[in-house]
């Protein structure tokens, strides 16, 4: 294992602590006390998971680099997270789509890096799995409810597939370094994951009285390092505290 | 010589710092304990990946251990995760005893989280689900329809 290891861990890890950090923004004004709780509960399983693979990928690095560096230390091109994530909240639809869009990818990939080749990696994946199948049936009910809702909801679900649909293929986009850790046996290919994350959100959309939109051109370059301006004010935001007192302790 | 057997009593009191009516043993967040030399190692399992209880029951475990061992290490693992069903029956009647519904039997596929058996209040079986998420990351809100008491469930997970 090596560099290509590091990047395929930190695209996964970055993409699950961006989006911890976009659910966490909702919290004290989420449109109900049930979904306030339910979108930190979801936030905390998620940074979980990004704490062990960044911390995976700091020792397999071997540059000393442990979770807190790897989060706060590093700026916007370094990251690789998905675009998918770094997308504004909008509303609460937006959101509830987004998470959909990502749950549907995570509850496919979790399972199948159970049999990662890293045995760390392996126990990392076994908690997640269980934790994904959860946030799946969360948001993808919510998906249902607001697509197949009122006339306002479903053009609200309409408008944010809209702007939400060309970021939901980067994940499956295979590159070399996907190729090499797919050798290396540490993770699967993106790409063998597609056909049943399309499934399960054609289904999804199906029962949300929701169109599936033809593929467009899929906005990609996330996971290479290549971001949105809205994840610099993201990092810009989480990041403050850290880069303000970098040797504090509580 | 204290024995492991002292550690795992000790233990045994204790509670986690979320449901403190329970034990780390009775939650089977304790899973291991034995003597690496003249150090006594604890290794402990988080419930959720993102847990945040997790430094506390480690201070918790090291401060009521040093009671009677010199050296103790915590140590934390992923694998095999965390379930519901290591849970112990002593667990589930102290659950249930203050109020709070313990997880029923997990069930396949993984997206259905089970069901509380009965209402910890009154008995009835006539429960449903209020919201999928609740005060902790092991919880969800439930109601009894005959009762009309809400409580929480320990997903079963």
């Amino acid at each position: 294992m090596g560099d290509h290891a590091v990047d395929a861990l930190l695209r996964v890890g970055d993409s699950c602590l961006v989006l911890a950090q976009r659910l966490t923004a909702w919290c004290g004004h989420a449109p109900a006390l049930e979904e306030d709780i339910a979108l930190a509960n979801v936030a905390l399983d998620i940074l979980g998971q990004a704490r062990g693979l960044l911390t995976r990928a700091g020792e397999i690095e071997g540059a000393g680099r442990d979770e807190d560096a790897l989060a706060y230390l590093r700026d916007a091109p370094d990251y690789r997270n998905l675009l998918l994530v770094e997308q504004p909240n909008g509303d609460y639809g937006t959101t509830m789509l987004r998470q959909l869009l990502f749950d549907a990818w995570a509850v496919e990939l979790w399972p199948a890096l159970v049999f990662s080749t890293d045995p760390v990696v392996a126990g990392i994946a076994g908690k997640a799995a269980k934790e994904a199948a959860y946030h799946v049936r969360h948001s993808a009910s919510w998906v249902v409810r607001l697509g197949d809702g009122t006339e306002e909801s479903h053009q609200r679900m309409l408008a944010a597939l809209d702007m939400l649909w060309p970021y939901a293929g980067e994940a499956f986009l295979d590159d070399e370094v996907d190729v090499a850790a797919a050798e290396s046996g540490l993770m699967p290919l993106p790409s063998s994951l597609l056909p049943a994350y399309r499934h399960r959100v054609e289904s999804v959309l199906a029962e949300a009285t929701l169109p599936v939109p033809p593929d467009p051109w899929w906005q990609r370059g996330g996971r290479q390092g290549s971001h949105g301006e809205h994840l610099t004010y993201l990092l810009a935001e989480m990041q403050v505290v850290h880069r303000a007192h970098p040797d504090a302790t509580w | 010589m204290v024995t492991v057997q002292d550690a795992w009593d000790l233990l045994a009191d204790v509670p986690d710092p979320e449901l403190p009516t329970v034990s780390v043993v009775d939650l089977g967040i304790a899973r291991d304990v034995h003597y690496d030399g003249d150090r006594l190692v604890v290794t402990i399992t988080p419930t959720y990946s993102g847990c945040p209880a997790m430094r506390e029951i480690e201070h918790d475990v090291k401060a009521r251990l040093a009671e009677r061992f010199a050296d103790v290490e915590v140590r934390t693992v992923l694998s095999p995760p965390w379930t519901t069903d290591w849970i112990t029956d002593a667990g589930r009647a102290k659950l249930a005893g203050s109020g709070i519904a313990p997880p029923g039997a997990r069930m396949l596929p993984l997206l259905v989280q089970g069901r509380p058996e009965m209402c910890p209040h009154c008995g009835s079986t006539a429960v449903e689900e209020l919201a999928g998420f609740g005060s902790t990351a092991c919880k969800a809100l439930w109601r009894c329809t005959t009762c009309r008491e809400p409580f929480d469930y320990v997903k079963a997970h």
